[in-house]
Formats: structure tokens, sequence, C-alpha cells
């Protein structure tokens, strides 16, 4: 085929958080760091970017609603046409950053890059960082809903400005942001100072590898024999945090149902996530399924990740979705000796625990 | 039989033209090429974006990543229209008596030839620019519609309402359609002479399996030839209705081969199509008979134009191989 239709594509990180959570300072060290990477940038405003022998693009946020009746299906235009432009001469950088607006829904950036064919051919959606201040994510918790879905839908999430807050509360932002987002990778850091291959070239979208690399994807460890029935809520070994969704959940009903609870740190979380685990599956049941949970409850779906195990299938599946798109693919043979077990997360609002629950062992193998 | 006098440049070419009898190349990095005995060259832009034919001065408008908007003559003379510095300039267009029009981000900006400016914002990005080919009218392509302004009147524009985005515009040749293309692989068109509430006012042109980006008239406007299938999908527009009712031409048909690019004859009945894999076919409206006049190259087809006389054919690709096609041979 086409030298063009060849070409490895472009991985593009999109950097979201408020304003004044340390993006920009991210981004400079990005840019300034000897990594040897040339990168396009795409800024809502030049803003205080200092480096300015690195392509930056000014780019005015500009959301699409496709026209499918689908009220989730939202997509950015204005990348379509900017991530157009510079793949005409794309031997200028080897990777794009999109840096949103501090009250940017990260969802339409991140569909852009499933829905658009033509982005789709040349690009591919590495992660999404999220970056946070520690010392005021409680207030904006309290006062938007943009700051709880840019934790909920990263990959990656730099708690900033830890030099701000005393321990204690250090670590109950650090457990809120768990119960937000329990699969998602998170730092502490001040400045913004990350070795920067946390935040590069993650293949967080990548479906051959985004569940490989992924140490917190849903509750478990390989490597570690315990098995966490749904009311598990001890304390993995590798984090010091309250990992579990259960709990979140339950304290999200008393928030609906106005319970006079003490100061919690996640009051104001509205994002729950589900964790679905299993034995092996019956292809016929489960896909059917997944598409059905996707079309009906994709709107209240942010993410959702899964690894699955087939009856009779000697390799591992893997899926992943953004509201209503989802992707599958075969990822790699299961080990010798691994555990052939279906695991699902799904993370959003409004979500039917016991309807999910109960309709994904309906796509169990029956012994 | 064609021949092909090839030209092998660097990078993407965003589009070729005649001027007078000149082709004219012009690459995604703002250098522009040009077959004058011999092959020369101009750095216009440091990074090309849009480009228009002005066919009344018979010149190129171009507009760049460096915030400029330049025009070039037949000679290889250049001249600087306008400039905003750092701001893609994304869309330009060639308007009568020597209006250019230029956007980025949400504002129209025309420049007129005595020099003045004028703006026209709209609520949303501006997508496409079209001078209506009379009165110094120009149509712009923004999210939900498009909106109409009289460049010498201040008002309020008329606006032609469609859901959805649309990302480029055209005005048939008498001037009694617009018709955009749209992020949901579709043209959609207006009759403007319809009544504005009318639902006949409404033309939907779908079905094709990707973005439409190439859309040329027939000679006197009465096809609509346009890209984003295996085929050339070439709409009716002869009756007072254009294409409704009626069902499109396909024309030069591929398996799974996509047009990329289409360009009408100036005179004849014929439309040049190219594909993603480089190739090049003429195609007859009346009987559908093709004629090969390139081989699959390097890259997508990105770019066609006529010459005045309808004997050459200049292309420009995504990879750079490029040429002219002689149709005398």
């Amino acid at each position: 085929m086409t030298e063009t239709s060849t070409q490895k594509p472009i991985p593009v990180t999109v950097l979201t958080g408020y304003l004044g959570a340390g993006k920009t300072t991210l981004l400079n060290r990005i840019l300034s760091e000897n990594h040897g990477r040339k990168y396009a940038v795409i800024v809502n405003e030049f803003g205080e970017i200092g480096i300015d022998n690195d392509l930056i693009v000014e780019s005015d946020e500009e959301i699409y609603e496709m026209n499918n009746g689908c009220v989730c299906c939202t997509v950015r235009g204005d990348l379509i046409r900017v991530v157009e432009g510079l793949m005409r001469r794309p031997g200028r950088f080897d990777a794009i950053i999109v840096e949103t607006t501090g009250l940017a829904d990260p969802v339409p950036v991140a569909q852009t890059f499933f829905m658009d064919d033509d982005v789709r051919a040349k690009t591919e959606l590495d992660a999404v960082v999220a970056l946070v201040d520690a010392k005021h994510l409680p207030l904006r918790l309290k006062d938007s809903r943009e700051a709880e879905d840019q934790i909920a839908f990263a990959d990656v999430v730099l708690l900033n400005k830890t030099d701000l807050v005393t321990p204690e509360e250090l670590e109950r932002i650090e457990a809120t942001v768990r119960v937000i987002n329990p699969s998602a990778r998170i730092y502490r850091t001040q400045r913004s100072e990350i070795d920067l291959t946390k935040v590069l070239d993650q293949g967080a979208f990548n479906l051959e590898k985004a569940l490989e690399n992924d140490p917190h994807f849903l509750d478990q460890d390989e490597h570690d024999d315990h098995v966490c029935g749904p009311d598990c809520d001890h304390d993995h070994h590798h984090h010091d945090h309250h990992a579990h969704d259960h709990d979140h959940h339950h304290h999200h009903d008393h928030h609906h149902h106005h319970h006079d609870h003490g100061p919690s740190p996640i009051h104001d979380v509205t994002v729950q996530s589900i964790s679905l685990r299993g034995g092996e599956m019956n292809p016929d049941r489960f896909f059917p399924w997944i598409q059905k949970i996707t079309q009906t409850d994709g709107p209240n779906i942010l993410r959702l990740k899964g690894i699955i195990a087939f009856a009779g299938d000697a390799e591992r599946y893997v899926v992943q979705g953004v509201h209503m798109i989802i992707e599958g693919d075969h990822q790699r043979a299961w080990k010798d000796g691994e555990k052939r077990e279906t695991r699902l997360v799904f993370i959003g609002r409004d979500l039917d625990r016991e309807k999910l629950e109960r309709t994904f062992r309906a796509c169990e193998v029956q012994a | 039989m064609p021949t092909v006098a090839p030209l092998d440049l660097e990078g993407h070419v965003v589009g070729v033209a005649f001027l007078k009898d000149t082709p004219f190349f012009a690459e995604a990095s703002g250098t522009i090429h040009r077959l004058d005995h011999g092959l020369k060259t101009i750095e216009a832009h440091d990074g090309l974006l849009s480009l228009d034919h002005d066919d009344a001065s018979d010149s190129l408008l171009t507009g760049g990543e460096d915030g400029k908007v330049v025009r070039i003559s037949a000679d290889g003379t250049m001249s600087l229209v306008a400039e905003a510095p750092r701001k893609w300039i994304s869309q330009v267009a060639a308007g009568p008596q020597g209006a250019v029009a230029y956007a980025y981000g949400k504002t129209t900006h025309v420049r007129l030839a005595d020099g003045t400016t004028r703006d026209f914002p709209e609520e949303r990005t501006v997508e496409g620019i079209a001078f209506a080919p009379k009165g110094l009218r120009i149509a712009v392509a923004r999210y939900n519609g498009v909106s109409m302004h009289w460049v010498a009147i201040a008002g309020q524009p008329a606006d032609l309402e469609w859901k959805g985005a649309h990302t480029g515009i055209t005005f048939s040749p008498d001037g009694r359609f617009v018709v955009t293309s749209m992020q949901e692989n579709a043209l959609h068109g207006w009759k403007l002479d319809a009544k504005a509430d009318a639902e006949a006012r409404h033309m939907r042109m779908t079905g094709y399996p990707a973005k439409v980006k190439s859309l040329s008239w027939s000679a006197k406007g009465k096809w609509l030839a346009s890209s984003g299938a295996p085929a050339a999908i070439v709409w009716p527009f002869q009756g007072k209705d254009g294409p409704m009712g009626k069902a499109p031409l396909e024309l030069g048909t591929r398996g799974n081969i996509m047009v990329t690019a289409v360009a009408c004859h100036p005179a004849e009945d014929i439309v040049a199509i190219g594909y993603d894999d480089g190739m090049i076919l003429a195609a007859r409206f009346a009987d559908s008979k093709e004629v090969l006049l390139r081989r699959p190259g390097k890259g997508a087809i990105t770019a066609m134009a006529w010459s005045k006389n309808g004997r050459q054919l200049a292309f420009g690709s995504a990879t750079g191989d490029c040429g002219v096609v002689d149709l005398a041979g």
C-alpha cells in the first residue's frame, strides 16, 4: 500500500487538569528535557509556554455532536483539523501533546482518536494524563463535575503540589482520587516533577499493551495469592490507599439518602467504579451482553477495561471502551499456570451494580 | 494515448493549478513549484494550509501556518495580502473585484481591492468559505449550518441551518445552490430560491463510506462530482430541484480503493478521478467510459487541476509524486 498508510501512528498524549494544577509546568518539562524526541503541542492558548522552538499550535475547543442520536458521541472538530494539518508534514515531530483547558471534558478529546477515520488512521491515543492540585482538589470536587471527570477518565494522575498539604491531607486526597478511578496510576509530585517515562509512551489505549502494563488493573496483582471477594477492603502492598470502590458505593448511597456524615473526602464524588470478576465466558453470550450494555448504559460509562477468558480459547481477549465506543482483540496466549478468569472494570455514573453483576454472571460458561 | 510527465517532490501536495499555461504544485511545507521552462521554486510559507485559484486574475491565493495570506502570479511573483501572526490561516477564497476572504478561528476577514478589510464573526469556527458567483457575497460553513453575508452591507447574515458539522462549502456556478461537505460522510445542499422554511429547500446527499474532501462542478454546473467513495459520486444538478429524488452517477468504481480527488473537465462532461493508491482515471458522464490517465503511485491523489484548454491535467499526491498528464500524448 501507500507510504502514508504504512507510517507508524503518531502517539498522542492528552493533558488535563484544572487551571493552576500544573499542566503548563509539566508541558514545559516535556519540551525542555533532553529526551531526543520532538513534540507538536496543541494548546488552547499560547499562554505561558516558554519554549518556542517546538511546534505549538493554538486551537479553539470546538465540540461536534455526531448526528447519530447519541448524546455522548462527541468529538473535537478543532483537533480533527489541526491533526490533519500536522500530519501532512509528519517528519517534524515524533509525538503530539494535547493540552486541554481547565474546564475541558476529556471525553470528546479521546473520542476524536476513535471516531474520526482520518485521525484514527494516522495517530494513536497514548494516554490521558490528569494533573490534580492536591491543595485545591476538595474544593474543585465540590464546585465542578469536570474535575472529577478528568480524574475518572485518566490513565495517569499526577497528584501535584503535594508540598502544600499535610501528609494526612495527602493520604485523604489520594484515597479520593483512587475512589474516583481505581485503575489509574497515581504519582505524587511537586512542581509537576516526574520521570517522563511515567507519563509518555504509556500505550494506555493500545489493546496489546494497555492492560499488560497496568499494575492497578482492577484490584488484583498476579503475584498476590490473596483473592479479593466483593467485600474485600484491605490495602494492597504497593499503595497505602483505600483501594476499593465498594466502600465508595456505600458512601455514595448514603450521600443520596442525605445521611449526615462527617467530612469525608468522597462526599463530593459522583463517579463510581464497578469491578466484575468471573470465570470463563461464553462468547455467544458475552459479546451481545457487552454490546447491549455499552449501547444502553454508554452515556453513563466513562471508561471500561477488561481481560476476558473465553472457554476453549487459548488466548486472552482484551476490551476497552469509552462511552458507547468499545473495541476488543486477542492479546496473547494464556501463560501456563495463569488463572483463566475474566476481569472487567466500569468507571461511570449511575451504573446499576446489581444488574451488571447479574447479567455478567449469566455470560459465564455453566460448569 | 495520454502520457504522464512525472515531477517528484518531497512531501504532501495541498493544491495544484494552472496559471496561464504553467502548472503549479503547492506543498504543505509552503514550497511552491512550477514547471515554467524547467522546475522553479518559491518559498511562500512556513507551512501551507489552504489554497484557492483566483480565476479572474489567474493567480493563486494561499494561507499558511505562518499567519500569512499570499498571492502568487503566473510568473511566480509573490505578494503579501494579509498577515495575522501566529494564527493558522485555515481558509482562503478568491472573490470578485479583487476581494480575498480568509479565516482563522471564528472570524472570516474579507480584504477588498481598496485595502479595507471587513470582519464577519461566527459563533463557531469558520470551516469553509465560498464566494457567490454573482454579487459580493460570501457563504461560510460552520457548525450547524452556513452563514451568508453580503460583504458591502452591514447586517445580519442569512442563516442556512442544518444540524451537524459542515467542513467545506461550494456554490453552484449559477448561484442557485449551496452545497456543504459534512463531518458525517455526507453532503448537504440548500436550494436558495426555495422558501426558507420549505422542506424542498434541503438536499441530503448521503451514503458515502468516507468523508467527502473533494468537490468539483462540471462545465456549466450541470453536475457535482465528489470523492468519499470507491467511485466518483456525481450528482445531477440540471433540474430545478437539483439532485432530489435522483440517483447519482457512480463513475470509475474500483473495489475498495477510495476516490480521494475529483476534477471536472472545463468543457466536456468528463471527470478526472484520483484514488487513494495514486491511480487517475478519466470517466465520461454520458456512457461511463473510462480512460487510464496514470497508474498507481506512491500515495493518495490530493489535488488535480485541468489546463484552460482541457488538454492537460496536473496532479499532486500525499507523498509528493506529482506530474502533468497530457491527453494528446
